[in-house]
C-alpha cells in the first residue's frame, strides 16, 4: 500500500515536470505553427511511457537504492570502521580512507551507467555519428570520468585541501585538451559533463559528501559537502576528450603503419 | 535563416497501416530486448553494492525485500523510459526543430528556446529545494533579514534567476547552432567568468551556485533539448549534427552558476 502511495506521489511529480513541455508544444503547434502534429498517437504513447517509466524508476530508486547507498556511505565513513574501535578520535590520516575512495569511484561509475539522461544523449550521439561513437562506449567513458572525479572529491574532503585548486587544474586540462582534441567531439564532451549530475547520481553522491564531511574531524558539511557534484561534472569532459584523442591518434598510427608496409612491398 | 530546401522524410500513411498489424508482436519483442539492456545498465550498481556488503562491510543487507521490490521497479521504469524516449521525446524535439526552421522565423525559434529552458526549470522540485535551503542558510548567516517574507523573496529571486539563465542558455545555444560559432570559445569563456566570480563572490553562495548548475538539467528536459539541437543542426546548411548539435546542455549547466553568483553578489552587496 505504501508502495502505491509512493508511486502516486512520484508519478504526480513527474507529470508536473512534463506539464510545461506539453503546454509549450501545444501552444506553439496551435498558435504559431498552426498545423496538426504529425504522428500524434505515437507521440502521446511515447510521452505516457516516459512519464510512467520515469515515475517507476524514481519510486524504485527511493525504495531501494537511495536508503541503501546512504546507509553504506555512513557505514564506510564511520570513524569506528575506519580506524578501529580503539582510536576513534585523533588526527585524520588520508590513507585510512581507502575504502571510501574506492566506494565513491565505483558507485559513481555504476550510477552513471544507469543515468537516464546520459542514455538519452548517448543514443542521440550514436545516431548522428552513424555508429562511430558507440553509445555504450560513450557511457563507459563518461562513467570512468565520474568515478575519477568522485574518488578525487572524497580524497579532497578527507585531506581538506581547497576545492578551488582542483577545479582550476581541471579546467586548465580541459582548455588544453580542447585545443588538441578532434573538433567534432568537443560539444558532446562538454554536454556529457552536464548530464552526469542527474537523477541517480546526485542524491547518492550528495549523501556521500555530506556523510563524509560530517564524520571526518575538522570538516564542515555546509562548506565541504557540496563539492563532489562539481567534480562529477568536470572529469567526464576530460575523459571523453581524452578517449577521442586516443582513438584519433591510434587511427593515425595504424594508417601510418599500413602505408609503411605498402612501401616495403 | 537558411534551411535546406527539402521535404522532411516522414514515413507514408500506407506503410504505417501495414506495420500496425505487426505492431503488437514487434513491441513485445522489442520490450524483451529493452528489458535485457536495462538490466545490464543496472548490473554495475548491483555488483558494487553486493561487493561492498559482502567483502567490506560484512553485514546483512537491511530491508532486503524493499531493495528487491525497488530494483524491479527501477528495471521496469528504465525500460519504459527508454522506449518512450524513442517513441515520444526524441521525435517531438526533432519535429519542433524542423517545423520552426521551416517557418523561418528567428523570433519564434528563440522564443520557443527560451520558453523551453525557462518553463522546465522554474518548477523543478530540485531547484525549489535548493533555493529554499539557500534562503535559510542566508538568513541564519544574517545576510538577509530573518523574516518569512525576506526568505521567500530571496528563494523566489534565486529560482527566477536560475530559470532565466537556463532559458537564456538555450537561446545562446540555438543562436550558436544557427550562426556556427565554435562551442569551445563560449564554454571556456564562461568557465573563466565562473572562476573569476568564484574568487570574488560571497563564500556562502558558491556552493549553491555550483549545485544550481547540476539541478537544472532534468531527465525529461535533456532528451528534448538534445533532439532540438541535433534536429536544428541537421537541417541547417553547413552544420554538422555531431559537431554543432550538441552543446545546449553544457550552456544550461554553465550559465546558472554565473547567474546565481551574480545574484548573490547583488543581494549581499
Amino acid at each position: 500500500m505504501t508502495l502505491l502511495i509512493d508511486f502516486a506521489k512520484v508519478f504526480l511529480a513527474t507529470c508536473r515536470d512534463v506539464l510545461p513541455i506539453i503546454i509549450l508544444i501545444t501552444f506553439f503547434q496551435l498558435a504559431v505553427l498552426r498545423q496538426p502534429i504529425p504522428h500524434l498517437r505515437r507521440l502521446v504513447i511515447g510521452a505516457v511511457l516516459v512519464v510512467v517509466g520515469l515515475a517507476l524508476f524514481l519510486a524504485g530508486l527511493e525504495r531501494a537504492l537511495f536508503p541503501l547507498g546512504k546507509i553504506m556511505a555512513a557505514q564506510l565513513s564511520d570513524p569506528v570502521f575506519i580506524s578501529g574501535a580503539g582510536e576513534a578520535s585523533g588526527r585524520v590520516n588520508w590513507k585510512d580512507y581507502g575504502w571510501i575512495y574506492l566506494f565513491g569511484g565505483m558507485i559513481g561509475f555504476a550510477t552513471t551507467i544507469a543515468e537516464p539522461a546520459l542514455i538519452a544523449v548517448a543514443l542521440k550521439a550514436g545516431e548522428v555519428s552513424a555508429g562511430t561513437i558507440s553509445q555504450r562506449g560513450l557511457r563507459i567513458t563518461v562513467a570512468a570520468g565520474v568515478a575519477i572525479g568522485i574518488s578525487l572529491g572524497t580524497f579532497r574532503i578527507v585531506s581538506g585541501t581547497p576545492i578551488f585548486i582542483y577545479i582550476l587544474a581541471g579546467y586548465i586540462i580541459v582548455v588544453i585538451q580542447t585545443i588538441f582534441a578532434p573538433k567534432k567531439i568537443i560539444a558532446l564532451a562538454y554536454d556529457s559533463g552536464g548530464v552526469t549530475t542527474s537523477t541517480v547520481t546526485v542524491p547518492l553522491v550528495a549523501a556521500l559528501g555530506l556523510g563524509l564531511s560530517s564524520t571526518v574531524p575538522g570538516r564542515n558539511p555546509a562548506l565541504d559537502g557540496f563539492g563532489l557534484i562539481a567534480f562529477a561534472s568536470l572529469f567526464p569532459i576530460i575523459t571523453v576528450m581524452g578517449y577521442a584523442q586516443y582513438t584519433s591518434w591510434s587511427v593515425k598510427r595504424a594508417r601510418k603503419k599500413y602505408k609503411e608496409g605498402e612501401n616495403e612491398v | 535563416m537558411k534551411t535546406r530546401n527539402r521535404q522532411i522524410g516522414l514515413p507514408s500513411r500506407a506503410l504505417t497501416d501495414k506495420k500496425k498489424a505487426f505492431a503488437g508482436m514487434r513491441l513485445l519483442a522489442i520490450s524483451v530486448k529493452k528489458l535485457r539492456a536495462a538490466f545490464s545498465d543496472l548490473l554495475p550498481i548491483i555488483l558494487v553494492i553486493a561487493f561492498f556488503q559482502i567483502v567490506v562491510i560484512r553485514q546483512p543487507l537491511p530491508q532486503l525485500t524493499d531493495v528487491l521490490i525497488g530494483s524491479m521497479l527501477v528495471l521496469a521504469g528504465l525500460t519504459l523510459f527508454i522506449q518512450g524516449l524513442e517513441m515520444g521525446l526524441f521525435p517531438v524535439g526533432e519535429a519542433m526543430a524542423h517545423a520552426l526552421a521551416r517557418k523561418g522565423s528567428l523570433f519564434w525559434l528563440l522564443i520557443f528556446s527560451f520558453a523551453l529552458g525557462f518553463s522546465t526549470t522554474v518548477a523543478e522540485p530540485a531547484l525549489i529545494a535548493v533555493a529554499q535551503e539557500a534562503a535559510e542558510i542566508a538568513s541564519k548567516g544574517s545576510l538577509i533579514p530573518d523574516s518569512e517574507i525576506s526568505i521567500r523573496e530571496y528563494a523566489l529571486g534565486l529560482r527566477m534567476s536560475v530559470a532565466f539563465s537556463v532559458g537564456l542558455a538555450i537561446v545562446i545555444g540555438v543562436l550558436r547552432i544557427l550562426r556556427g560559432w565554435p562551442v569551445h570559445y563560449l564554454i571556456i569563456g564562461g568557465y573563466v567568468v565562473v572562476m573569476l566570480m568564484t574568487a570574488i563572490a560571497p563564500e556562502e553562495i558558491i556552493g549553491i551556485a555550483y549545485d544550481a548548475g547540476g539541478v537544472t538539467t532534468s531527465t525529461v528536459t535533456v532528451p528534448l533539448v538534445a533532439a532540438l539541437g541535433v534536429g536544428l543542426a541537421s537541417i541547417i546548411k553547413g552544420r554538422n549534427p555531431l559537431q554543432d548539435g550538441f552543446g545546449l546542455i553544457a550552456f544550461a549547466s554553465l550559465l546558472p552558476m554565473i547567474f546565481v553568483m551574480g545574484y548573490g553578489m547583488i543581494v549581499f552587496g
